[in-house]
């Protein structure tokens, strides 16, 4: 009984500390983001600011790029989502559930397309991207996302475990494949399906090399590039950046929150991709 | 799909007229964004181009390959150049730091979700925060949260008579300021996999083990960590990887690379080659080395994984 204390203790203890350890840069992030120009720079530091504003707040919406930015980053992380699915599914379907020549091969070029990280192949992207004339169009960065190699994976295991007998008995209906894909197939593969709009929500939404390359205009920057050119423009008024950086995190956490059940077992897998 | 007599013609053309417009999305895709970009780098590695003019293949492309074509010149330029190893031996030095930090904290976090106490759901949510945050807006708050004068750190050690050091602004700090701040948001991904290992113990492992005698401390290095080998691998492997790739924190925390480029790496060179020196050839080759690296160690995994690892999970 008392070693099962003594258990407990240790990992309240220790559990703690590292929540403390994870938190402790955010709570410093909401107490500066409260504070004004001159408490941001009042020594000994204000741990809670003794006078809390919104100054910066109301500074971070007066400048011309914040809203557009949330709004870039909230058009392609939406797009990215839907097209990403969409595409995907449709693949994972054929490589499931269809016959056809050399669908094993196929599978393993898709597969094997993991391996290529994206820091190498961004500098030919952009040049990709300029021949179709699309660098600083937001729909660049929707476009790449019609091809996730991952989410083909994860979908076909999927729907492989749905039993032929639903796709016969709508053949014998009448349905067409695409009726019996929309119709049957999409809707039983909704737990996967809402696990990846996590994954690809978040990576579009907190992503960082290709709209710094394909974005050079800041009509059209997302937000962590909004965040990452203020940096370099209001180098002290960290005040103003841990606004910037709070409001920026809230709809991943609203995400994240609404959606604990999917966290537990699907989202390793979008890890890989990193 | 069973349409009994249709086997037969399901396999021919008649096969890939039917799947073709649910694969057409991803295939163009995959060719466009995953491979053809691969090739265009190979072949921009082997020239001079700047990015400035215009390449197409269907004005003048001969013209460019006669006035720009290289060979291997960019490759043997960066081997030979004691920058290309200075910012590899960066690379390594982040790994050496990282890697220890971040199986130990992760494994915790990981053993500590698992533990199944009251309030392990909570602190699995709190773990998982930082993962969560974009690397521009963490790599913010790191900077913020290291400032000299300013940052709670430093405070903190001087409560304690401490004078803290300048972090991000020392050359012999930045590297290990960005590990901390690396570690620090990695910790709950990696602890969320190593969750999924512990979970998928055989809980009589640990009965056999705990009617033998095997005390608290026994049962986690004897039976616990040989299990989780396998994990352990794949984590190990992963941030490898990821560690060859680490580019918004250096490019946010440290502008410039550090004091002195203490913090230079290989994709931020790349970077910084391509869109600030005009120099996309170079950029490329540099491109095309470390994706050679990056698949050295996928291949390794793919390797080793078969013989070394336990499986018996």
């Amino acid at each position: 009984m008392s070693e099962k204390h003594e258990t407990h203790f240790w990992f309240y203890l220790i559990g703690t500390a590292i929540s403390i350890i994870a938190l402790v840069p955010f709570l410093w992030m909401i107490s500066t983001s409260f504070k004004s120009n001159g408490a941001l720079l009042a020594l000994p530091i204000e741990w809670i600011p003794k006078k809390p504003t919104f100054e910066s707040y109301s500074k971070l919406f007066q400048l011309s790029g914040f809203l557009s930015s949330s709004f870039n980053s909230l058009f392609v992380a939406v797009l990215s989502v839907s097209v990403g699915l969409l595409s995907a599914s449709a693949a994972a379907f054929a490589f499931a559930k269809l016959r056809f020549k050399g669908k094993d091969l196929l599978f393993m070029v898709f597969i094997a397309s993991l391996m290529i990280p994206s820091q190498v192949s961004f500098i030919p992207l952009y040049l990709i991207m300029n021949n179709l004339r699309l660098t600083n169009k937001l729909i660049a960065l929707v476009v790449p996302c019609v091809f996730k190699a991952f989410a083909v994976f994860m979908l076909r295991q999927q729907i492989m475990s749905i039993p032929d007998a639903y796709m016969d008995a709508a053949s014998l209906d009448g349905a067409s494949l695409g009726k019996t894909f929309f119709r049957i197939i999409l809707p039983m593969c909704r737990t996967s399906l809402v696990t990846l709009a996590i994954i690809l929500f978040m990576d579009s939404w907190n992503d960082y090399l290709l709209p710094l390359v394909l974005m050079t205009s800041k009509e059209h920057f997302t937000l962590p590039i909004l965040l990452n050119s203020l940096s370099g423009e209001f180098k002290t008024s960290f005040n103003l950046l841990m606004a910037g950086s709070l409001l920026s995190m809230i709809p991943i956490l609203i995400v994240y929150v609404c959606s604990q059940k999917y966290f537990s077992n699907g989202l390793q897998v979008g890890g890989i991709k990193g | 799909m069973n349409f009994g007599n249709e086997k037969m013609i399901d396999s021919g053309r008649r096969g890939w007229r039917r799947a073709l417009p649910f694969l057409l999305p991803s295939l163009i895709g995959m060719v466009l964004f995953a491979y053809l970009p691969i090739l265009i780098s190979l072949f921009l590695s082997f020239t001079s181009w700047s990015g400035i003019s215009r390449i197409s293949l269907t004005h003048g492309f001969f013209k460019f390959v006669h006035e720009n074509f290289l060979g291997l010149q960019n490759y043997q330029e960066i081997i030979r150049s004691s920058e290309f190893w200075t910012v590899l031996s960066h690379n390594f030095y982040f790994i050496v730091l990282y890697l220890p930090l971040m199986l130990v904290f992760s494994l915790t976090c990981a053993v500590i979700i698992n533990s199944k106490t009251k309030g392990s759901g909570i602190y699995r949510v709190i773990f998982y925060i930082p993962v969560l945050t974009s690397w521009v807006a963490a790599a913010l708050i790191w900077k913020w949260f290291l400032s000299f004068e300013y940052g709670p750190i430093n405070n903190i050690l001087s409560f304690f008579g401490i004078e803290g050091p300048l972090w991000l602004q020392s050359e012999t700090l930045a590297m290990p300021s960005i590990v901390l701040a690396s570690v620090w948001k990695d910790m709950g991904f990696y602890g969320m996999i190593f969750y999924g290992g512990l979970k998928g113990i055989d809980p009589t492992y640990y009965e056999a083990a705990q009617i033998d005698g095997a005390s608290r401390k026994q049962l986690f290095f004897k039976v616990t960590l040989p299990m989780l080998s396998s994990v352990t691998f794949y984590v190990v492997m992963l941030s490898l990887i990821n560690a060859f790739q680490l580019f918004p924190q250096v490019m946010v925390m440290a502008k410039d690379a550090g004091p002195n480029g203490a913090t230079q790496v290989m994709v931020e060179r790349i970077y910084k080659y391509a869109f600030r020196f005009g120099k996309m050839g170079y950029a490329t080759a540099y491109s095309w080395i470390l994706f050679v690296i990056i698949f050295f160690f996928t291949f390794i995994q793919k390797r080793i994984e078969k013989r070394w690892v336990n499986y018996d999970v």
